[in-house]
């Protein structure tokens, strides 16, 4: 058993094909010849021997070395070749592919109602649910059991606004309650958020009172789930608020919003008394939503069941990088333990409207290509501002533009399993003609 | 990577101290190769001979999780792939998604070559920097080899762009590698149905190569299986991106089943670059500006998870611009600083007679506003605020911005109006007009209100300022 073979001679038996010819060998039992076994062969040898008779050279090596041929040194003479010629694989090794679930999402996030119906002491015909994630939005995971919702912007006086946006809303823009039914009936809005601007001492300073005048209206005209957001100024929201709050009782509304520059107890126990959801809104800081969170429930004994975050919103190109990153931690950090953090979340999406891409005419520098109409630049930059946040974990946007509201909706119904659509055989997308 | 502590990394180091790299220890070297801010081979004694097996290993357990694929060659090549984590907070991702735009050739040769030189051309900046495009993709709608050939020698007469060379028929693909080998082109792509015969040519030709298999991640898998068996190492998956409906969220969970299966799982044989192909919302969408709309929501997602090379068709601006911001944002290293030092900054070349604005040292902020004084060919100094990375509204809200602060860091920097201005004017930002009191109290300079957006400077200017 100590013969050795050259190579000379294995090409010759090679020729002939008689494999039983190699002197000394004997092959016992059934042997089959597959091509899997070719796995040790050098390849710059099969490339020598010619890929004809790679497979069968290669059998016999393997068979040749368990019986004690030294053949693989003996074969393996260098070749100068850079490009390391390898035998034509002539079947594709078949295999199965498979990927496991995440373990680690065991915390579900908690589902919030918006809007009561007649039987819950409202008046709202349309309720939504957000939340109740088991996953990161749209992964095959867990079902996610709500699809995201839109809610459309109202302002209780006209305001400036980039004209993209502004010429779907010059009819209404005198009046909240048209405004509002605009966005439901024309625009297909799940929901409006009644925003009184007016109420701050810089702009109006209008009473408290008569913006609860304006929610009444609002509430009146629509009947879909609303949002009362304050003009932002800390000193006068919290009465403004609660005002509201009392007019909207029952509603189940969601009042925009506790921070912890505020007194978010007042929020709170607005929200509380009348029957409400609060909006826990902080500025792009982790640490900061947990804080108020915490001082929501703890503090101030606001039920899961009637929070939602705000974690911040900042435009595409303006910050969305520090936005989403943090709504994404946010979401998993629930997902994976954090009972101060499974909350749903809320965008204030509008805030793409403040990039200048959004609305600017061109660019103001000389050296940029140019920056198209921005007629069509406003909405896309509002869509892929929300889309991104999405995709990050956001529940409930907030929203300006009727393009972009429709635009949003088709692809989170997409991602979300909810839309069905014709399937487009996509294997020759090579040759589209466009 | 195989490995996550400097004290890991440390162990296969030279331990000298030498210095070379710039870092003061090897300890110091491998921090930060653990979070990737520095290069093996910035090490030089461990490319010696001495070495050579600690660096052979240490270069295999830090190799990236995801496999980087380097396409096209020179200053223009792009390298795909490279990521070690499936959220960006915990680390970072690197290599942006290339963005590859196509071209086909049925195209006139005037069309063509417009088509071409607009796609190499278009750029935005932002942020100290311009966003650009990346590759161009060459499609065969003819289905002829020699048409093709063509396309491909007018394309790369026009740019040094990498190219796609994009046919399903290995005599098209011959064909342009005949003309773009050496450019190391990708050639897209290898299927069930072609992939002996593209096998073949990738070998032959020694370029990057895409399997494609849409919607059958087992078929995707034993492409991928086949190839490394023999000997292929630059490999990228296209598991398919149908545009719409339910298909669409099948391609999406392909996309974060792979990703996972290969950072999560370190299956190695399905850690690869992937493609996805936005273009096919032409597939659907007969009106131009919807197309344009889904391909660039398309893009926005598959830049979201986990694309790592994209075809695309529309080059109306109101798709690239989103679409090059939205890479920026997803790729944008989280660790970095936010931050610009907090000084007076000089703009062109100011006199006394020039004008002095003020803006807060948040980055994007600060390059902002620079940028549009530069462009615009106005001479100024310009005092970035140390608000700790706040831009203007919020740190006008949060108290980081006030008179007090404004005159203070013009103090340190030494900025003396009366020395270096002839008109004691400052000029602040329109978002932080109800400073005005305060600062003009606090400085006892005269304090004017710019307009709210610094793109609108110039046309303030023109008002405002009349160079006294």
């Amino acid at each position: 058993m100590t013969k050795k073979i050259t190579l000379s001679k294995l090409n010759g038996l090679l020729k002939d094909m008689e494999v039983e010819a190699l002197e000394g060998v004997t092959i016992e039992g059934d042997i089959e010849l597959e091509m899997d076994a070719i796995g040790g062969l050098n390849p710059q040898l099969a490339y020598m021997l010619g890929q004809e008779t790679a497979q069968i050279a290669g059998h016999l090596i393997n068979i040749s070395q368990l019986l004690g041929y030294p053949v693989d040194q003996l074969l393996s003479k260098p070749v100068n070749d850079d490009k390391q010629r390898m035998i034509k694989p002539m079947e594709l090794n078949r295999s199965t592919f498979q990927v496991n679930k995440m373990e680690e999402w065991t915390n579900e996030i908690q589902e919030v109602t918006l809007g009561a119906s007649s039987s819950d002491g409202g008046t709202r015909k349309s309720i939504i649910t957000v939340g109740g994630e088991n996953a990161l939005p749209y992964y095959f995971d867990s079902p996610m059991p709500h699809r995201n919702h839109i809610t459309m912007d109202v302002f209780d006086m006209p305001i400036g606004m980039a004209k993209a946006v502004k010429s779907n809303y010059e009819d209404v823009m005198d009046s909240p309650a048209e405004w509002a039914k605009k966005n439901v009936n024309e625009f297909g809005a799940d929901m409006v958020t009644i925003h009184l601007i007016s109420t701050d001492p810089n702009i109006k300073d209008t009473s408290a009172k008569e913006a609860a005048e304006t929610v009444a209206d609002v509430l009146q005209a629509v009947d879909v789930p609303i949002v009362i957001g304050g003009s932002g100024n800390p000193e006068k929201d919290p009465e403004v608020l609660e005002k509201a709050a009392e007019i909207a009782q029952g509603e189940r509304v969601l009042l925009a919003s506790a921070s912890l520059n505020l007194d978010y107890e007042r929020i709170a126990n607005a929200a509380k008394e009348y029957g409400h959801v609060v909006l826990s809104w902080t500025q792009l800081e982790i640490n900061a939503q947990k804080e108020l969170n915490r001082k929501l429930m703890k503090q101030c004994n606001v039920d899961r069941e009637d929070i939602i975050m705000d974690p911040t919103t900042a435009a595409l190109g303006y910050g969305l990088d520090y936005a989403y990153t943090n709504m994404e931690r946010i979401r998993l950090a629930g997902l994976v333990g954090d009972d101060e953090l499974n909350f749903p979340m809320s965008s204030g999406t509008t805030n793409a409207w403040g990039a200048r891409e959004s609305w600017m005419i061109d660019s103001p520098l000389k050296e940029d290509s140019d920056w198209g109409p921005r007629e069509y630049r406003g909405p896309i930059w509002e869509i892929i501002t929300g889309l991104t946040l999405a995709l990050g974990g956001n529940d409930l946007f907030m929203m300006m533009h009727p393009a972009s509201v429709a635009v949003l909706k088709e692809i989170t119904k997409s991602l979300h399993g909810s839309l069905a659509r014709d399937t487009v055989d996509i294997s020759n997308w090579v040759t589209t003609k466009v | 990577m195989k490995i996550n502590s400097p004290l890991e990394v440390y162990q296969y180091l030279p331990q000298t101290n030498c210095q070379e790299c710039g870092e003061l220890t090897c300890m110091a070297f491998a921090s930060h190769l653990i979070d990737r801010s520095i290069k093996l081979e910035d090490c030089k004694p461990i490319l010696e001979d001495a070495y050579k097996e600690k660096y052979q290993d240490l270069s295999e357990l830090m190799a990236p999780e995801i496999a980087e694929v380097i396409i096209g060659v020179g200053e223009h090549a792009v390298t795909v792939g490279g990521d070690d984590v499936l959220y960006r907070h915990q680390l970072t991702f690197f290599n942006p998604p290339a963005f590859a735009v196509d071209v086909w050739d049925t195209m006139s040769q005037s069309d063509l070559i417009e088509r071409v030189t607009f796609i190499k051309d278009y750029k935005k900046f932002y942020v100290g920097r311009f966003l650009t495009l990346d590759m161009i993709a060459i499609r065969s709608v003819s289905g002829d080899p020699d048409t093709f050939k063509h396309a491909v020698t007018l394309v790369m007469e026009h740019t040094e762009l990498p190219l796609v060379l994009c046919s399903l028929d290995p005599a098209v693909l011959q064909a342009g590698l005949e003309v773009a080998a050496e450019k190391k082109p990708l050639l897209y792509a290898a299927t069930k149905d072609n992939w002996q015969d593209v096998y073949d040519l990738v070998v032959e030709y020694n370029v990057p190569v895409v399997l494609f298999a849409p919607d059958e991640l087992d078929t995707l898998k034993s492409l991928a299986i086949t190839f490394i068996e023999n000997g292929c190492k630059d490999l990228i998956l296209d598991p398919g991106t149908n545009p719409q409906g339910r298909n669409l969220r099948e391609s999406f969970e392909n996309f974060i089943m792979i990703r996972r299966a290969g950072i999560k799982e370190g299956q190695k044989e399905i850690a690869f670059p992937l493609m996805a192909v936005p273009m096919t919302a032409y597939m659907t969408n007969d009106d131009p500006v919807s197309a344009s709309y889904w391909e660039t929501v398309l893009c926005g997602v598959f830049t979201v998870r986990y694309g790592d090379i994209m075809i695309l068709h529309s080059i109306e601006p109101y798709a690239l611009l989103p679409e090059m911001h939205i890479k920026d944002t997803v790729y944008t290293d989280p660790r970095t600083p936010v931050k610009v030092d907090s000084r007076v900054y000089k703009v062109g070349s100011p006199d006394k007679d020039s004008p002095v604005f003020v803006t807060t040292n948040f980055a994007l902020t600060f390059y902002t506003v620079e940028s549009d004084l530069a462009s615009n060919e106005i001479n100024c100094h310009l005092l970035a605020v140390d608000t700790d990375g706040l831009g203007v509204e919020a740190a006008v809200a949060g108290g980081q911005l006030t008179g007090k602060n404004i005159a203070d860091d013009f103090k340190k920097s030494n900025f003396d109006f009366s020395d270096k201005t002839s008109h004691n004017i400052v000029i602040i930002p329109g978002l932080a007009a109800r400073l005005q009191g305060d600062l003009e109290d606090t400085s006892g300079l005269n304090v004017m209100v710019g307009p709210p957006d610094s793109g609108r400077i110039p046309g303030w200017m023109e008002k405002n300022w009349d160079g006294k």
